[in-house]
């Protein structure tokens, strides 16, 4: 292993032309092919649909603070739970990383100028716009009812709200999916810098790749599925209606085969931002880099066999149960395989705490504990139990929120002085990760014990006994919500006001930092050339390891 | 773009159709080649959906889809699927015409045949299937009737058309979509774009229209061609 | 980290005395599952406290002193992937064969089970006794009893669930679910909707009173209004006609349908199914999908004419007819 950091070339990185002064004008970003500022353009788009779900949570938990209910009747409850959903999970949790990230750092990653196919990637961004017009229209027309999962013959048939526009936002904006996925999978095969070859590859990229398998292989089915929904909506033909022959679980089948795999859509890609996060700020390499490369293409692989374990209840026979449970608990061990391998590398690291590493190190014990819960919905008998309940919902904001988010968040941080080559101040990002954390636990954990009574989740009144608990997670909200505040107010400040970042702020090994922040429009002022491993930080004078 | 030139790669920098990400022509065109398989991969999923609860509902229902399946004329069936295999056929031509070389005339030749078997089986299609299926009230949402003799069947047979109709009808898309491909195929062609070294886009849009006279061969026994084992069992 | 987490943790033990921990356990069942809930959240804790704990202690342990600080370069190590592969995976496989065994062995009602049926319609739940007395929103049972509920929607998909009994299913339209339960402990329990079926969704709770067999005996007789289920199916039989067909001695026409209920029949497309509810659902709304291959095709649908509740009846009718030829034969 090499001893020397690579030489940065120190290019004045200030006054020279980048990506963001290189042209002018409201028409050189809409009309942009290159991947920077289209990743611009979806942080913008996604942080305007997260503040569009986050308001509709902000109102389902302040509801949710008296047992009859405190502000809306149950009608406009189950539209703010729905639009939560459907916004969160379509509109900012799938695109989340892979659009805005994957976007940026995937081409700098392997050392390309841009993704292989640029049009497509713009052309992926208006889809996204489309479909979130078509939600938005939904919202506004008087909303959605049937929660994000349209479950017929409800969604079908009885439901009185904007289904059809919801459905097409998702449809429109499902196809801006599959085409980033594929502009993802032929950029990694084919446009890899001289000498990177597979293994040389950061870890983000092996886990945009098995999320763009998810995108290529999954998507096309909730699109057809939602699709078979909308016509039998609007034509009342029988497909999922039992009053005419047809079968409502064919629809939660086909919906799960694409929504299972979805959650890893949306989990995977904050396990490829950790992997890149714990190495640079322990300043080591990755423990065990093959095995959390793998571990991301066996978890794309087993996320298409688990589907069956959202539908134990639903009367499937003993022999489909079982099968399914034990192939969910066979898709655990990538995920634990991977904490392992996260925590041991921070063993004889040289660790500092920077704000991305306070959200690196949230993700894993939140991570942990919401796999690890996951094993109570793996097995059978509990699962019985705990279907439909809060149990469900705090486990899912573990992973999701606890999860995605919080790498996301860390994702951000951590590429931020090279996306606007500025820094932002450092305290308030750290103190802003730690009131997530708090706000998190405090919003979610109680939402466990709550579903392990039976409270089921949807309800937009309970059983007064269950008033203790949920004021607790209405409480948790309010610091969560003020904890999302604090970076958006600071981060926004910073593109403008704050310090310079030079090219390498972290000392962080890879590609993207070895070019100018911010990059310039192709990128790299000279195609790199890869001679060595990811990681690969400096020994301390007499090496041991190995 | 221009300034991007890479002296360790000038010999292809020249090259008109090599856009400024890629290297090499060579590059290019495996990336155009994988991007059209990837898409294709996720099209068999969207298809796959649809088969996948035609076959749920027809092992559910054999008789229903039986009756359904004998509404339908077999030798529009027939003349449509000889029309696709006979243009699958031409588009290889197109593309055989460009790798060795042969002039734009042929290729273009070979192109709008293509796209003339192409609009003879949206023809047939829409004429003497869809619309005499519409005259005869039997598509799903647009006056569908029970017939007397399907007894209790008549909601699975309707199913059985629901299938039908939307199975051919997004296969129907893809043919406008893949002749408005081989539209842009001929121009670039008589543009003079294509030659013995650079047909990239005619291979993948080959492709895409190979894959679509595939569904059709899928598409073909499944809708037409069943229940001939139960015919001869009475009812 | 780790304090965050014990904050956490303590001030929801000492909201404990206000708040339980788990709904009230009135059945034998609910017990089995508590007990593998309980390993699975030791299990939990377990394991967030190793990870955290390392954490905590790298954080301190290994943080940067200054910037020559170098750290050391490990690159991974087999015999460690292998051995947090193996554990995990023992782990999981044991899980799975525990709440394998509860579920695999819970899932079949015993054959005392008293059987009662329910209709979930947007937002109430309709409950019918074999006996003859209705029910919305609310279901008495005997304690000690084993009990079948055969349950169908009228509408949507809704999900019955009684946490005292750590028992769900979903209610489907056009099919028949069931569950069972042997309750242990008279008493007052929820009875929650848990599957969103609109508007009155949360509102679509009842109550579940487990009653002494006595108190149950005096409930039942003081209900006891109307005829039993397979009275009234038996009177629906002969109304809707089915009785001139489907006669005791089977002449031909129609299968007769004494003891046919729990049969294997096999059927004109080749399979064999067993007469079960969805079947004889099935064979009074599209009897030309469950054709028998020695019977011409001349029943008419029922569709539309019979309201789901009456479908039990006749249901419960036709079950009767088994019962008396099974003992009859004994």
């Amino acid at each position: 292993m090499s001893t020397a950091v690579a030489e940065l070339p120190q290019a004045p990185s200030e006054s020279s032309v980048n990506y963001l002064n290189a042209s002018y004008g409201i028409k050189s970003w809409l009309l942009t092919t290159d991947h920077k500022r289209i990743a611009l353009l979806y942080l913008i788009s996604i942080t305007f649909m997260f503040v569009v779900g986050g308001v509709a949570a902000t109102l389902m938990r302040i509801q949710l603070i008296q047992p009859t209910g405190a502000i809306v009747d149950p009608e406009t409850y189950n539209k703010l739970f729905s639009i939560h959903g459907i916004v969160m999970v379509f509109f900012f949790l799938v695109p989340s990383i892979p659009a805005t990230l994957g976007n940026f750092l995937i081409p700098m990653m392997i050392g390309a100028r841009d993704v292989a196919f640029p049009k497509l990637n713009l052309l992926s961004w208006y889809l996204f716009i489309t479909g979130s017009i078509c939600m938005l229209y939904a919202i506004a027309a008087g909303g959605v009812d049937t929660g994000w999962t349209f479950y017929p013959p409800y969604s079908s048939t009885f439901s009185h709200t904007h289904v059809i526009a919801a459905v097409a936002g998702i449809f429109i904006a499902g196809f801006s999916s599959i085409l980033t996925g594929l502009n993802f999978i032929v950029t990694i095969h084919k446009m890899r810098a001289p000498g990177m070859t597979w293994f040389r590859m950061p870890l983000f990229l092996w886990s945009m790749y098995a999320t763009s398998v998810i995108f290529i292989l999954g998507t096309p089915v909730i699109a057809i599925t939602l699709f078979l929904m909308a016509l039998e909506r609007l034509m009342h033909v029988g497909i999922f209606d039992p009053a005419v022959g047809g079968d409502p679980l064919l629809f939660q089948h086909l919906f799960w085969f694409y929504s299972h795999p979805a959650v890893y859509i949306m989990i995977l890609p904050g396990m490829g931002v950790i992997s890149e996060l714990i190495p640079a700020f322990s300043k080591k390499h990755i423990f065990g880099y093959k095995a959390v490369a793998y571990s991301s293409m066996a978890i794309a692989v087993l996320s298409f066999l688990v589907w069956g374990h959202h539908m134990f209840i639903t009367g499937q026979s003993i022999y489909t149960g079982l099968i399914f449970s034990v192939l969910s608990f066979a898709v655990a061990i990538p995920s634990a395989i991977k904490v392992f391998n996260w925590t041991a590398t921070l063993y004889k690291g040289s660790i500092s705490y920077n704000a991305p590493m306070l959200y690196a190190l949230g993700f894993i014990g939140l991570f942990t504990m919401g796999g690890l819960t996951g094993l109570f919905l793996a097995s059978l008998a509990t699962d019985v139990h705990l279907n439909g309940t809060y149990f469900i919902v705090a486990h899912f904001h573990y992973i999701m929120v606890g999860g995605a988010v919080m790498a996301y968040l860390g994702g951000i941080h951590y590429w931020w002085p090279k996306i606007t080559g500025r820094l932002y101040p450092d305290a308030w990002a750290r103190f802003a990760a730690l009131v997530i954390f708090i706000g998190f636990n405090l919003t979610f954990f109680p939402q466990f014990v709550l579903g392990y009574l039976g409270m089921p989740r949807r309800y937009a009144v309970y059983p007064p006994e269950f008033q203790v608990l949920n004021v607790m997670s209405s409480a948790g909200a309010t610091i969560l919500g003020v904890g999302y505040v604090i970076p958006l107010i600071y981060l926004i400040w910073s593109f403008k006001y704050g310090p310079v970042a030079g090219p390498n702020p972290w000392g962080a090994t890879g590609l993207e930092w070895q070019t100018p922040s911010p990059p310039p429009t192709e990128n790299f002022e000279e195609m790199p050339v890869v001679t060595h491993e990811p990681y690969n930080y400096p020994s301390p004078e007499v090496a041991v390891g190995g | 773009m221009a300034e991007m030139a890479q002296p360790s790669h000038g010999h292809d920098a020249h090259v008109p159709e090599l856009v400024h990400q890629f290297e090499t022509v060579e590059q290019q065109r495996e990336a155009g080649t994988l991007g059209m398989w990837l898409f294709l991969a996720t099209e068999i999923l969207f298809f796959g959906g649809m088969f996948c609860s035609y076959l749920v509902y027809r092992s559910l229902h054999p008789h229903a889809f039986e009756i359904g399946s004998h509404l339908l004329e077999v030798k529009f069936g027939a003349t449509n699927t000889a029309v696709l295999i006979c243009s699958s056929l031409t588009m290889a031509m197109a593309i055989r015409s460009a790798q060795t070389g042969k002039s734009k005339r042929t290729i273009i030749t070979y192109l709008v045949i293509t796209i003339l078997l192409g609009l003879t089986f949206i023809g047939v299609k829409l004429y003497f299937e869809w619309y005499h299926d519409y005259l005869e009230h039997i598509v799903p949402g647009f006056g569908f009737q029970y017939h007397a003799d399907w007894g209790s069947s008549g909601p699975m047979v309707q199913m059985f058309m629901v299938f039908y109709f939307i199975l051919t009808g997004i296969h129907a898309l893809h043919m406008v979509i893949g002749v408005g491909i081989l539209t842009v195929m001929i121009i670039m062609a008589a543009r003079g774009r294509f030659s013995s070294h650079y047909f990239a886009p005619l291979d993948i849009s080959g492709l895409y229209w190979h894959f679509v006279d595939i569904i059709w061969i899928f598409l073909f026994p499944l809708l037409y061609l069943i229940g001939g084992r139960y015919a001869t069992g009475g009812h | 980290m780790m304090s965050l987490v014990q904050t956490a943790f303590h001030s929801i033990a000492a909201l404990a005395v206000l708040i339980p921990l788990h709904p009230p356990t009135a059945s034998r069942i609910a017990g089995e599952v508590d007990q593998l809930y309980y390993f699975l959240t030791a299990l939990t804790l377990f394991f967030t406290c190793l990870i955290f704990g390392c954490i905590f202690v790298f954080m301190i342990k290994y943080r940067r002193r200054s910037d020559d600080d170098r750290a050391q370069q490990i690159l991974g190590s087999v015999p460690l992937e292998v051995l947090w592969t193996v554990i995990p995976s023992l782990i999981c496989a044991g899980i799975f064969i525990w709440a394998s065994y509860l579920y695999v062995r819970n899932a079949r009602p015993p054959a005392n089970a008293t059987e009662i049926f329910v209709i979930g319609k947007q937002w109430m739940w309709h409950v019918q006794h074999p006996e003859g007395p209705r029910e919305i929103d609310a279901l008495h049972v005997p304690v000690g009893q084993a009990v079948k509920l055969t349950m169908t929607s009228q509408d949507v998909i809704h999900g019955f669930f009684i946490p005292a009994f750590r028992v769900k299913k979903a209610v489907l339209p056009g099919a028949y679910n069931s569950i069972w339960f042997k309750p242990d402990q008279v008493g007052t329990y929820h009875l929650f909707c848990t599957e969103y079926c609109g508007a009155g969704h949360s509102k679509m709770i009842g109550w579940i009173y487990v009653m002494k067999p006595s108190d149950y005996a005096a409930w039942l007789a003081g209900e006891m209004k109307s005829q039993s289920m397979a009275q009234e199916g038996a009177r629906l039989f002969n109304q809707l006609g089915c009785a001139t067909c489907h006669v005791a001695n089977d002449t031909g026409t129609a299968p007769s349908l004494v003891g046919i209920y729990g049969k294997s029949e096999p059927l004109r497309d080749g399979s064999t199914r067993v007469v079960d509810e969805t079947l004889i659902r099935q064979a009074i709304i599209d009897p030309n999908s469950v054709l028998l291959p020695h019977y011409s095709p001349i029943m008419p649908t029922f569709k539309g004419q019979v309201t789901e509740e009456q479908i039990l009846q006749l249901m419960a009718y036709i079950k009767s007819l088994g019962t008396e030829e099974r003992t009859s034969t004994k």
